[in-house]
């Protein structure tokens, strides 16, 4: 008789499932995977390492660029993490705003996933359906910032400026006539927290959209009920986190367990799976929309009564405003030495986490007392999920392992770093 | 909130012992600090005690101390830094512990009591060349296929020594010692205390 014998087979870098730069080795019997092999790195760009030849405002952007589907929430634990070294008040109109992008970029994360997911294992229209309304969140990025995903919106101490009193509107070209230019600027009329607003009330018959298209499609569940199995107990042993860990039943999440920002002050759930397999994931993912929406809503409500700073008055965190800069000499001195400088944060060590959209996101600082950060290190939820692929892969099928990398919403921009 | 990790402090002294070599509270954060050689049972009380319970590892890294502060560096140079967080009391903790020896810094594994310490560990080797003994599977991770040296210590450039271009004579991609200055735009500067008022 024949030796039979396992084969091994290299998935990615240039997979489209592998979400990037993932490169698979995988080892097979038959069709079935004995082992997974992740090789990662592809990516690495030794972020942590240029952050300790940076200011800290100077790696503020690298924030961005780590998961770049959900940049905001990246900032916001950076920030969170110098605020704590610190010890600078962030005022509240800065925290509601931040946690009303951090919810936005929830949204702008699920709906990327949703679509990405789908396509993976063979449903075309949500990715389509998904990227109609990303336009309209990425428009709300580039209203307040100047760009629609590296931000660079989140500043230690607050926010960079106040929310804009109108929307940018189209304007005419050779592409669009008059009746278009109409139809496409019609919500565009108000302020921006008027065109947030109108979002969050047409946003849930579009998750409906989604759900009808998926949730009890026979495709669908056939290619993720019971894929991807992952115990109440392995999750935790793991270092699973958000809703990788909600999926399999543990009811955990930063937001509520150790609020930070106005968190304390929203009205949400949080969903949490059976079974803790690829379909409950997916419920988990969908739900988390609709809160993230209601928590939105909630931070509009709130900002359009209340008026006020959005970034602390301590010069030597944050930049005075222009005006005073111009015209006094104590400002410009201020904005100088914190542009060229840069501000200094107390020696010690500080751990900060979000409820990133994927799981907890973490910086880890230590400061000596410099310019720069001595170290940082930057917890990537992804990362410690990537690093179960094998034990949640084996045994299952080479279709299958597209499933899994999906469900786990793998970004190698915060993998590799 | 302070309270509460007062009484986790206290706790923590009481179940680890003399295994503790320090313990301090700042920023409403634990550090503890324990000795290379007992870590793996440090770990293990920290996980199944009942009244500590941290099931999960949330972090672990490595830290070069070489030029902290920008002067010599008395004691240790490396340090494997752990984060810990337990569900059940919704607290959380850093275990750090020093590599007794800085040319070959060795600490032992904690994959045994916490999965998601595999990777975190194969990075810091990686990184700093932290070696884990007892870990299952100690390989790079992050850096290129057959790189030399260890990027995230302090004596490492940031430019690193080698960069890859297409050679089209040879047809292939090759290494060569980079050709660019490291250039620094901003000085790193300590002040002292009291420095503008």
């Amino acid at each position: 008789m024949a030796e039979i014998r396992n084969y091994t087979l290299n998935f990615g870098p240039q997979h489209p499932a592998a979400h990037g730069v993932l490169r698979l080795v995988l080892e097979l019997d038959g069709e079935v995977i004995q082992r997974a092999d992740p090789h990662v790195g592809l990516l690495h760009r030794g972020t942590e390492k240029l952050a300790e030849s940076k200011t800290f405002i100077q790696s503020l952007p690298y924030m961005d660029r780590l998961d770049y589907v959900s940049m905001m929430s990246n900032e916001h634990a950076y920030c969170l993490a110098i605020e704590k070294l610190l010890g600078v008040e962030v005022p509240e109109r800065a925290q509601y705003i931040r946690v009303m992008f951090a919810e936005i970029t929830r949204i702008l994360n699920h709906l990327l996933w949703i679509g990405a997911h789908a396509i993976d294992i063979g449903a075309m229209t949500v990715f389509l359906y998904a990227f109609r309304e990303r336009e309209d969140l990425m428009d709300c990025y580039e209203a307040v910032s100047g760009a629609r995903m590296h931000a660079a919106y989140f500043r230690p101490g607050g926010v960079y400026r106040d929310l804009p009193d109108s929307m940018p509107q189209y304007t005419v070209s050779k592409i669009k006539n008059a009746r278009e230019l109409a139809k496409l600027n019609e919500g565009r009329q108000g302020s921006m927290l008027d065109f947030i607003d109108a979002f969050t009330q047409r946003f849930p018959t579009y998750v409906d959209e989604y759900e009808t298209l998926l949730t009890d499609n026979r495709i669908w569940k056939q290619r993720t009920v019971g894929i991807g199995v992952v115990s109440p107990e392995r999750a935790r042993n793991l270092g699973f986190s958000g809703p990788m860990l909600r999926g399999s039943g543990i009811e955990w999440d930063l937001r509520k367990k150790q609020p930070y920002d106005v968190y304390d002050r929203m009205d949400f759930d949080i969903p949490v799976g059976v079974n803790g397999d690829c379909y409950d994931r997916y419920l988990v993912r969908i739900e988390e929309m609709r809160q993230s929406n209601r928590i939105v809503k909630q931070c509009v409500d709130w900002l359009k009564k209340n008026p006020g700073p959005v970034i602390t008055d301590n010069f030597k965190v944050a930049p005075p405003s222009r005006e005073g800069m111009k015209s006094n000499m104590e400002e410009l001195i201020h904005h100088f030495k914190l542009f060229t400088e840069g501000m200094h944060v107390p020696e010690g060590e500080a751990y900060a986490a979000v409820e990133h959209p994927k799981g907890e996101f973490g910086i880890y600082l230590v400061s000596d007392g410099a310019n720069k950060p001595y170290r940082l290190k930057i917890r990537a939820p992804g990362y410690a999920h990537l690093a179960a692929l094998d034990e949640m892969s084996r045994g299952h099928m080479i279709a299958d392992v597209v499933a899994i990398i999906g469900t786990q919403d793998i970004v190698f921009g915060e993998i590799d770093r | 909130m302070a309270s509460k990790m007062e009484a986790l402090k206290s706790v923590v002294e009481q179940v680890l012992g003399d295994r503790l070599v320090q313990s301090t509270l700042a920023l409403d954060e634990l550090t503890i600090v324990c000795k290379a050689e007992n870590i793996v049972e440090v770990a293990s009380l920290l996980r199944d005690h009942a009244e500590l319970s941290f099931e999960q590892l949330i972090d672990l890294c490595g830290v070069d101390y070489s030029s902290y502060k920008d002067q010599p560096w008395d004691g240790p140079r490396f340090a494997v830094v752990s984060h810990l967080l337990s569900l059940k009391h919704n607290w959380r903790i850093r275990l750090k512990t020093f590599a007794p020896e800085d040319d070959f810094p060795v600490v032992n594994s904690v994959v045994g009591v916490w999965n998601s310490a595999n990777w975190f560990e194969r990075e810091a080797f990686d990184l700093f060349g932290i070696v884990f003994d007892g870990h299952p599977d100690l390989r790079r991770l992050l850096t290129d296929y057959g790189f030399v040296g260890h990027p995230f210590r302090k004596d490492f450039p940031l430019s690193g020594y080698v960069e890859m271009r297409y050679d089209p004579t040879q047809q292939r991609v090759i290494y060569q010692p980079v050709t660019i200055e490291p250039r620094e735009i901003t000085p790193r500067i300590i002040r002292e205390e009291t420095y503008g008022g």
